[in-house]
């Protein structure tokens, strides 16, 4: 046997090491066409000055001179930064305790698990029209059941001021996700500790905040720093409703819709492409900056 | 954008498809709290599907009828024929745009789940000079977002003349990506080395262990992989604004999107059309809950 190992060895490893290439191949073409190139290229638009008709024209740091300087960059990055301000701490705390409602042994619980997860299926397009339609002012169904209790409802998308709050609302319709991936952490916890606790005495609320909190802090901070990347981002439900000037009264100008505008509306590359590049960077700080806090809350290893 | 929930892996298979533990609160909750349980979370679960239901009633509707006051949950006569109208409409072909989706969803799917596997095996089994160099440059394009690349990709696809065509939207998948090579990774090399030995020793070629041994064993990971895809292919509508502009082209996504901005007050059509573009992944999330189940476990996505 060892024989015929040593005598197979190298053209094997030779065929193998061919194989080898061949088999990841097109993602090395990926990595130099989509990923290498792209950044490289970037970096490059961003400091230069390319309107798409003529070849682009290095100019140092002019874009993020302007950037700065820009009132319409910083409305937009304002109503991102509002938006996920409130849509990420209030889509944690309904993920969790929608979480914590659905990991009880009741007997055909899982319905409740598909129906919490469903709207994160429903197409971006198709989910905020529909919300268009249930926040209409007048006859939508929310505004008509608040004003059963006697209230006002506000005019949502119509108004500025409750523009981004409608926003938000259709981004809690989607915290199924977030909700699965806490469920999956509560059902890690191991149940001797609970056990144990309960044993010394502690009641429900004790259990939840020195046993289960701690423990699902590793899946908080992951769904955490998930919802900051994406909520930098969000694009589709601001582009639908409010277009590329933000309707509403540029309210819903997120700063993704901004540089969309810039890049396919005035064509303006190198300063599209400066301001995605500002959009990374302030990804990068804001995300590290929640990591180098994690000493001080996240619990690591039983 | 996906991105990777580290160290899941390992328990992710076990609570995948877990129902409600039993150990601890066991025993603890008897048949009269259970129904209670039920009624709160009823409660919830209907304040989650409410808008999925305003949306099926009102493209049923007549849409005068859509703005009574008091709402009016049920329609008084089905519509059944806002479907056929939407499917019709003069200048809005959503019959096509439904195509176009399906085309374009199915493209991107077959695409990725091919190079991804092909990918994924080149780096979980066969031995060559610089993969552990190419696998930590793989990881490392997962922490640049497709916010910094769309541009230059853009214009590299408007520099091959190929803007206005499905090449800009569906080739990147024949390509592979990053995080699904890693999935993939990941259970390949969970496959027992015995296996593509002994079928060596009879013969076979790479391409055809791959093919006929290993491909086989890891078929759910593929499963999940191609749902997921899909499902976020079918969403899609930042790259088909971006790199599509004649209406017979469009998919679903920028078709409802344009007729809203058009025909902003023919809601039941437009309900109409939600629910057309809705209906086909709530079925594929009904038939393959498990794999959505088992693919949240491994990543943290959003919709």
């Amino acid at each position: 046997m060892g024989r015929v190992r040593r005598l197979r060895a190298r053209p094997l490893g030779r065929r193998e090491a061919l194989a080898g290439f061949l088999f990841v191949s097109p993602w090395l073409i990926a990595l130099v066409v989509f990923h290498v190139y792209p950044i490289v290229a970037a970096t490059y638009l961003s400091l230069s000055e390319y309107n798409v008709f003529n070849p682009p024209e290095f100019q140092g740091f002019d874009n993020y001179v302007k950037l700065w300087n820009d009132p319409t960059v910083w409305k937009a990055a304002g109503n991102s930064l509002f938006y996920a301000l409130l849509s990420v701490p209030i889509g944690l705390a309904a993920a969790l305790v929608l979480a914590l409602l659905l990991n009880r042994p009741v007997r055909g619980i899982g319905i409740h698990r598909t129906l919490f997860y469903m709207p994160a299926v429903v197409p971006p397009v198709a989910g905020t029209i529909v919300f268009l339609l249930l926040l209409e002012p007048r006859a939508g169904p929310l505004n008509t059941a608040i004003e059963t209790v006697g209230l006002d409802g506000p005019a949502w998308f119509q108004d500025p001021a409750f523009a981004k709050w409608g926003l938000i609302i259709l981004s809690l319709w989607g915290v199924g996700a977030a909700t699965l991936i806490f469920l999956a952490g509560l059902q890690e916890i191991p149940e001797s500790l609970l056990e144990a606790a309960s044993i010394d005495g502690a009641g429900a609320w004790r259990r939840f905040t020195s046993v289960t909190l701690p423990l699902l802090t590793p899946v908080i901070l992951f769904n955490l720093v998930i919802g900051v990347i994406y909520s930098f981002q969000v694009f589709d439900a601001a582009m639908i409703v409010g277009g590329t000037s933000g309707v509403p009264g540029g309210s819903t100008l997120m700063y993704m819709v901004h540089i969309y505008r810039t890049a396919f509306g005035y064509f303006d590359m190198g300063y599209a492409s400066a301001q995605a590049m500002v959009l990374f960077l302030v990804i990068v700080a804001v995300t590290g900056a929640i990591f180098g806090t994690t000493r001080r809350w996240v619990y690591e290893g039983v | 954008m996906r991105i990777l929930r580290p160290g899941a892996f390992s328990q992710s298979e076990r609570a995948a498809e877990a129902e409600p533990r039993q150990g601890f609160y066991a025993g603890r909750m008897g048949i009269f709290r259970q129904s209670a349980w039920h009624v709160i979370l009823g409660g919830l679960s209907l304040v989650f599907a409410l808008p999925l239901l305003w949306m099926l009633s009102s493209a049923l509707k007549r849409n005068e009828e859509i703005f009574t006051i008091p709402v009016e949950w049920f329609p008084e006569d089905f519509l059944w024929r806002n479907f056929i109208d939407v499917l019709n409409y003069p200048g809005y072909p959503f019959f096509r745009f439904f195509a176009n989706s399906m085309f374009y969803a199915g493209m991107v799917t077959i695409g990725t789940v091919l190079s991804c596997a092909l990918v994924g095996y080149g780096f979980a089994r066969l031995r060559f000079p610089g993969r552990g160099f190419l696998f930590s440059l793989t990881l490392a394009t997962m922490m640049v977002p497709y916010i910094v690349t769309f541009i230059p990709t853009f214009l590299l696809f408007k520099n091959l003349g190929v803007l206005g065509t499905y090449i800009p939207l569906i080739a990147p998948a024949f390509f592979a990506e990053a995080f699904f090579i890693f999935m993939m990774r990941q259970f390949f090399r969970g496959l027992p080395k015995e296996l593509d030995d002994a079928a060596r020793v009879d013969g076979a070629g790479e391409f055809r262990i791959f093919w006929q041994i290993m491909l086989p064993l890891v078929k759910p990971a593929l499963v999940v992989m191609a749902v997921f895809t899909f499902v976020w292919t079918w969403h899609d509508f930042f790259r088909p604004l971006i790199y599509l502009n004649d209406p017979d082209q469009f998919p679903l996504s920028l078709g409802l999107y344009a007729f809203r901005g058009r025909r902003l007050t023919e809601w039941h059509l437009m309900m109409a059309a939600a629910t057309l573009m809705t209906a086909p992944l709530v079925i594929l999330f009904a038939v393959a809950q498990k794999y959505f189940v088992r693919g949240m476990r491994m990543f943290g996505i959003k919709g």
